[in-house]
């Protein structure tokens, strides 16, 4: 069954030359505990789409049907109610910086009126999860990135969701600690049942832990698929260009070693 | 005049100017702090934009601050008749003071909570947050470091305009300046109470920054 279904959504900025079409007519469908890759150059329009999910950004045009139902449709206050089911994790992680871990785990159960010591003992329950339960009383700028992250997946998971959204949430992190954040949340999907939805830009990450995969290029869907059909045997020119991209890089670590 | 009667005079006019100064203050957040909030949030780049709403407090708070405060003493003594009662001395002083504070303050809390990382109020929308929610748990408590520093200038600003009501009786160190030092040409008591007015802001300076670094958590420790 599908969790998210984008029924041909539309996205256009105003700017003062001329309109950006971010997204044009996108249909795609995400299943239930899948991890789902969304991949592209930047400015493809992959954070858009991403948005669209939770509907931090509104969709000019379609739907997006999350759960059976109409997001764009649904009144703020059940809006609100469904974001709760949909966590997300961000590139800059965007903790609160005068809160603890501990706290900054416990903002989404405040925000869902959960009282404070039930709060604080699930928020403990998660640090666990995450492996960072003797940092509950640091503050976040006393974490390295991916410690960070590690706690943002944390709160995410505070609200109980049915999907996460991660908005290139490794970009920011170096290639070893990528790896342990990707396995952590490989665990969570596998362990919980989660849909994940990953937006990058970097082939390893889809690579690594999704099951299908779709390639966006200037705001349009270029493929979809599973990703080893997709990498193996790929059929627009978006998806050759990340290839080779990829090729290129793989060569240079070969020049490099020479 | 005996040294005695003099430590009075003074002990007196310390007490009236921070009484002036700290209700002035106090009332003018009241005013200012829900009118920072509401620059904010409705700015372009706010979380509930509206270009008509920012653009009257914006006038409203340009042309309030435009007003110098020895003028705006003079033009609202009406005013202050009306509420206080009379238009002279350190209750009535408060009028003027509140409307010279609100505006600035305003704009200091504006800029403070326009420092908060745009990338933490999406998470917070993400989580389901409403505006309100936003408003005192993420906006206000994460630019707390901030909004100190402000309430540090502001005191200070106030202090500032408090002695001027001296012009016209206002009361406090202000008033004992100008009546002695200015008028009866008593430099010795006009140094002492400037002397005074300096200590009084020194001490607001140290105060303010120490609690503002102690209660911001962004410094590693």
């Amino acid at each position: 069954m599908s969790i998210i279904e984008i029924n041909n959504v539309s996205k256009t900025f105003d700017a003062k030359k001329s309109n950006i079409h971010a997204l044009q007519n996108i249909t795609l469908s995400v299943e239930e505990g899948e991890i789902f890759g969304v991949i592209g150059l930047s400015g493809a329009g992959k954070s858009t789409l991403v948005r669209c999910m939770n509907l931090l950004e509104k969709p000019t045009e379609g739907e997006v049907i999350v759960d059976g139902k109409n997001l764009v449709a649904l009144p703020a206050k059940e809006l609100r109610l469904m974001r709760r089911e949909i966590g997300m994790i961000f590139q800059h992680f965007n903790l609160l910086m005068q809160r603890n871990v501990l706290d900054n785990v416990c903002f989404p159960m405040e925000i869902a009126g959960v009282r404070k010591r039930e709060a604080r003992e699930k928020a403990k329950k998660y640090l666990d999860i995450v492996g960072l339960s003797e940092k509950a009383k640091a503050y976040p700028v006393q974490l390295s990135g991916g410690q960070k992250q590690r706690v943002a997946i944390a709160r995410t998971l505070a609200s109980n969701p049915r999907i996460i959204l991660c908005d290139e949430a490794t970009s920011a992190l170096d290639p070893q600690t990528t790896g342990t954040i990707l396995s952590l949340l490989k665990q969570i999907n596998k362990d919980y049942g989660i849909t994940v939805v990953v937006i990058t830009h970097e082939m390893r990450v889809v690579e690594e832990i999704c099951d299908r995969v779709a390639v966006l290029d200037h705001g349009k869907l270029a493929e979809i698929g599973p990703v080893k059909e997709v990498f193996d045997n790929p059929k627009t020119n978006a998806a050759k260009s990340l290839l080779l991209e990829r090729k290129i890089r793989e060569l240079e670590d070969v020049a490099d070693g020479i | 005049m005996e040294f005695k009667d003099m430590f009075k005079m003074l002990a007196d006019g310390t007490w009236d100017t921070l009484y002036m100064v700290l209700i002035s203050t106090l009332l003018g957040y009241v005013v200012g702090l829900p009118l920072g909030v509401l620059l904010t949030i409705t700015d372009v780049d706010g979380i509930s934009p509206n270009k008509v709403v920012y653009k009257i407090l914006d006038v409203i708070i340009n042309v309030t601050r435009s007003i110098p405060f020895l003028i705006l003493l003079i033009l609202i003594m009406p005013f202050t008749k009306l509420v206080v009662g009379k238009s002279y001395g350190t209750t009535a002083t408060i009028v003027p003071l509140t409307i010279a504070a609100a505006p600035l303050i305003a704009r200091m809390v504006e800029s403070s909570l326009k420092e908060v990382d745009k990338g933490v109020i999406e998470a917070a929308f993400s989580m389901g947050a409403s505006g309100f929610t936003i408003i005192r748990k993420v906006l206000v408590t994460e630019a707390r470091t901030s909004l100190l520093v402000g309430v540090t200038i502001a005191l200070g600003t106030i202090l500032g305009y408090s002695a001027m009501a001296g012009v016209i009786g206002g009361g406090g160190l202000g008033d004992i300046a100008i009546r002695y030092g200015y008028y009866r040409y008593e430099t010795g008591i006009m140094i002492v109470t400037v002397a005074v007015l300096v200590i009084l802001m020194q001490i607001l300076q140290w105060a303010g920054m120490l609690l503002s670094k102690k209660i911001d958590k962004r410094r590693g420790k």
